[in-house]
């Protein structure tokens, strides 16, 4: 509960009266900002299915040139900012760029004699959001395929299935929770976008927010549109809730015997191949060559002594980060399947808003109560104590460790859920009926199990954390940089190619532990060991 | 569980009593900023600024009104001293908001010219930045340009860029707009505008230079230090550009160029109020104001700084007189006005 402190702010802002402010945007521009909202995220959720879907499967289930390490490779676009690989592509394909630039060349064109898709639009923020937030998608699809007990794919194969059936008719249905997990992520990524819309020129909810609350100097207003925006969030949570309550998705059966991969024959394998490089061509090796073409000849001049120490606070607030949001979802999902009551949902539930507001609501959400409670306790202190202990959370790490967990808990909180709604309950049974007490149960037989569950939502936390930018900005202390402030800044500047070299240390931070935790997942699979 | 509830929490809060203890003695001989204007533009003056004076510098960079909501929220308790934003609203948002405390100073007053500063000495202008009409040198007669007026005329018909109304940039140029000709005309103005939008509002002023370069429209509304770092620029494709576009300063037999400054003011609570002093004065002092025409091409706010070459290359210009504390006052009603014009 205490995590939905920010979302409970932003509610208690919102409840003062204005009237003036919500007339003139119902009347201009609200309209826009609901409609453009709904389609991003409908348009992104599409996108991640299409692309991470049948990646996870393809990947998981059968064997063709280069799954090994495309299976990591695909991960690799959640590494990059979405708003650096809106700036990326817009360098290259606006109408000032290379791309148009040089068919103009070629074919003598002018400005009215060729069509070509204007990058800065609504379709291309989908298209940007997508490629970069599939692997969301991607990961948990994957975790759920790696885990369903490939015996029942067995038996439906045996039961004449060919392998489109067995991909929709079992292991698509089975994988649901997986799926939802991963598109409402997505979509609440989506929604809570700021950098890219407000590039390409989108109004929507996010824009909107800052735009009344930056243009208009109206805190209330700014904070109901939030609360709208977190409505239109409850919806999509309700949703899911709803989805998943008409059926149980525990695993049956045997898990310890693994068949092998499938393999494709002969051109077959390479269409897998291909369709495979896709996602990893556009998301990832054309923005990120992009990128180093620019840092490559910007970094001598913009890299300094200083570059060492902002890597070093990027890695250690998103590993901190990341490690206290999995301790709290972890907590937070297996106390919510001890005791299942309405009260202690609604808890899990609350603490899940942050993820959709924006980052900067989220901050202010943190930055509000915690100033009132160092105001609190300085007052408290001068009286008791005669002497003033003047901010003890504001300005802290602590606040902004804070303002990450409550930002990024239901990251991992999705993780862990779709984990552990894949273990039978019998399982917790019968260890409790074997004497073990409940956090035994935890340790000894979910954490375990769970084990792919788990390193996936820390990967999201961390490589989100890395990539933070609103929080980090509002609530660091003093002469605290990170890669993602140094790479905003330059950026927001219109500086692109200097601040490629922060961005592109991001992404590299952000490749290895993708890489190795994507091994670890793989070897959670039931009977890893067994083939070599 | 609450039969001793001092010993339980008697061990953290006195961990933290005696953390504080330590940390206020270091408090000499430092200043505090919470600053708008990125690092890059402002972390060279302030380390020049330790080095003349001994005077450690500390610095939290961030968004305009974030930061002014932390100093808000940290209410007495703020560790910052000093202010500084980008835009001159934002200072006069963050005084009427009560965080900020007046200060008289002599040198401030003699370097500063009146309409860069609030009357009462709440906040000082440090460095100006022009928005001026750029044009495609090939494509448009000089003669055809006059006033920001003048670009609702259908005759530009598909042949503006602007940048999208989001842009606080914008949303000053149409608050002085709403200064000096009302509200009406402004938004009659704003509708004529955006009916000779080119495309629809997309990219950053930079981006805006690249399309009247490129071709993609005629002219545009940008401030000149994204020119200026265009022109200075290590890219070829962006040297190029900038050398295909030119500054028009409209406005020159009216009101003039439409002008912000960016600025700061020093806080209500600061506990280093005459370093604070010492550092504004610096700001404003020769060799600060010099750095800030040299390297990011902004118009000094002290007159007698010759600008650098290339805000030279541009030539003179007539600025707005009209005080920047007013542009601030009516941002709220520029955005409402350009919201009913249909200005994304």
């Amino acid at each position: 509960m205490l995590l939905a402190l920010p979302v409970l702010t932003v509610f208690v802002t919102a409840l003062q009266p204005t009237g003036a402010v919500w007339r003139h945007l119902a009347a201009t521009v609200l309209a826009d900002y609901v409609w453009n909202s709904v389609l991003l995220m409908l348009g992104v959720g599409a996108g991640t299915l299409l692309i991470g879907v049948p990646a996870a499967w393809l990947t998981s289930v059968h064997e063709f040139p280069g799954r090994r390490w495309l299976e990591w490779a695909l991960l690799l676009p959640m590494a990059i900012p979405a708003y650096i690989i809106a700036y990326t592509y817009t360098g290259l394909l606006d109408f000032a760029g290379p791309v148009q630039a040089t068919l103009r060349e070629w074919f003598h064109w002018t400005r009215q004699d060729y069509w070509f898709p204007e990058i800065r639009s609504l379709p291309g923020a989908v298209v940007m959001l997508a490629l970069v937030l599939y692997p969301y998608v991607y990961l948990l699809a994957r975790a759920a395929f790696l885990d369903q007990s490939l015996a029942v794919l067995e038996v439906s194969r045996t039961l004449g299935a060919g392998p489109w059936r067995r991909f929709g008719a079992v292991a698509l249905p089975m994988a649901r929770p997986a799926l939802i997990a991963g598109v409402s992520l997505v979509q609440m990524e989506a929604l809570a976008d700021y950098g890219t819309v407000q590039y390409f020129g989108i109004g929507t909810f996010t824009t909107g927010i800052f735009r009344v609350w930056y243009g208009m100097n109206d805190s209330t207003a700014a904070a109901q549109l939030a609360v709208l925006l977190l409505l239109f969030v409850f919806a999509l949570l309700a949703f899911e809730q709803l989805s998943r309550r008409r059926a149980r998705f525990h695993h049956a059966g045997n898990r310890q015997y693994r068949p092998a991969r499938l393999a494709f024959a002969g051109h077959w394998g390479w269409l897998a191949t291909g369709v495979c490089l896709i996602p990893l061509l556009f998301g990832f090796l054309i923005p990120a060559a992009q990128l180093t073409v620019w840092a490559w000849r910007t970094a001598p001049r913009v890299v300094d002594g200083r570059f060492l120490a902002l890597l070093a606070n990027s890695l250690w607030l998103a590993l901190g980060a990341a490690l206290l949001a999995l301790a709290l979802a972890l907590l937070l999902g297996y106390g919510q399947r001890l005791r299942p009551r309405p009260l202690v949902r609604l808890a899990v539930r609350s603490a899940g808003l942050g993820y959709a507001a924006p980052g900067t609501v989220v901050a202010i959400g943190v930055m509000l109560p915690f100033a009132a409670i160092d105001r609190g306790l300085d007052g408290w202190a001068r009286e008791w104590l005669g002497l003033s202990t003047g901010l003890l959370l504001s300005g802290t790490l602590t606040a902004l460790l804070f303002a990450y967990c409550a930002r990024f808990l239901p990251v991992a909180l999705h993780g862990v859920e779709a984990g552990l709604t894949r273990i039978r309950p019998s399982m917790d049974d019968a260890a409790r009926s074997l004497g073990s007490t409940p956090r035994g149960v935890l340790w000894r037989v979910h954490v375990p199990m769970l084990r792919g569950s788990l390193l996936t939502a820390l990967l999201l936390v961390f490589v989100d954390v890395l990539k933070e930018l609103p929080a980090t900005l509002i609530l660091r202390p003093f002469n605290f940089n990170t890669l993602a402030v140094r790479a905003y800044e330059l950026a927001s500047d219109e500086r692109l190619m200097d601040s490629a070299p922060f961005a592109l240390a991001i992404v590299l931070a952000g490749i290895g532990p993708v890489i190795l935790l994507s091994r670890a997942i793989g070897r959670t699979r039931p009977g890893y060991d067994a083939v070599p | 569980m609450s039969t001793r509830p001092t010993s339980r929490f008697l061990p953290p809060v006195c961990c933290l009593l005696l953390s504080l203890i330590a940390a206020p003695a270091l408090a000499d001989g430092e200043v505090n900023i919470y600053s708008a204007r990125k690092e890059d533009l402002i972390k060279p003056l302030l380390d020049d600024f330790s080095k003349q004076t001994g005077i450690a510098v500390n610095l939290v960079t961030g968004k305009e009104e974030a930061l002014l909501q932390r100093l808000q929220s940290e209410g007495a308790n703020t560790p910052a001293d000093i202010l500084l934003t980008a835009d001159a609203g934002r200072l006069a948002a963050a005084q009427k908001a009560g965080v900020l405390q007046a200060v008289k100073s002599d040198t401030l007053a003699a370097h500063i010219p009146a309409s860069y500063r609030d009357p009462e000495g709440y906040w000082y202008g440090l460095s100006v930045r022009a928005r001026p009409v750029i044009y495609a040198r090939d494509r448009v007669k000089l003669g055809d340009l006059s006033t920001y007026e003048a670009l609702a005329d259908p005759k530009w018909k598909g042949k503006v860029c602007v940048r999208s109304s989001d842009s606080v940039y914008n949303q000053s140029l149409v608050a002085g707009m709403i200064a000096h000709h009302g509200e009406a005309k402004t938004e009659a103005w704003a509708k004529g505008l955006v009916a000779n939008f080119a495309r629809p509002p997309t990219g950053g002023d930079r981006d805006q230079i690249k399309a009247v370069a490129a071709g993609e429209c005629d002219v545009t509304l940008a401030n000149t230090y994204y020119l200026g770092s265009m022109v200075d620029s290590r890219d070829e494709a962006e040297k190029q550009a900038a050398a295909k576009v030119a500054v028009f300063w409209p406005d020159a037999k009216t009101t003039g160029v439409h002008v912000n400054v960016s600025g700061a003011g020093i806080t209500a609570h600061a506990r280093n109020r005459d370093n604070a002093v010492k550092l504004l004065e610096f700001l404003a002092g020769d060799s600060a104001q010099r750095w800030y025409a040299e390297t990011n091409s902004e118009y000094p706010v002290n007159p007698a700084i010759p600008p650098s070459a290339t805000l030279k290359s541009w030539g003179e210009f007539k600025a707005d007189t009209l005080n920047v504390a007013k542009l601030g006052e009516l941002n709220a009603t520029a955005v409402q006005v350009m919201d009913r014009a249909g200005w994304k």
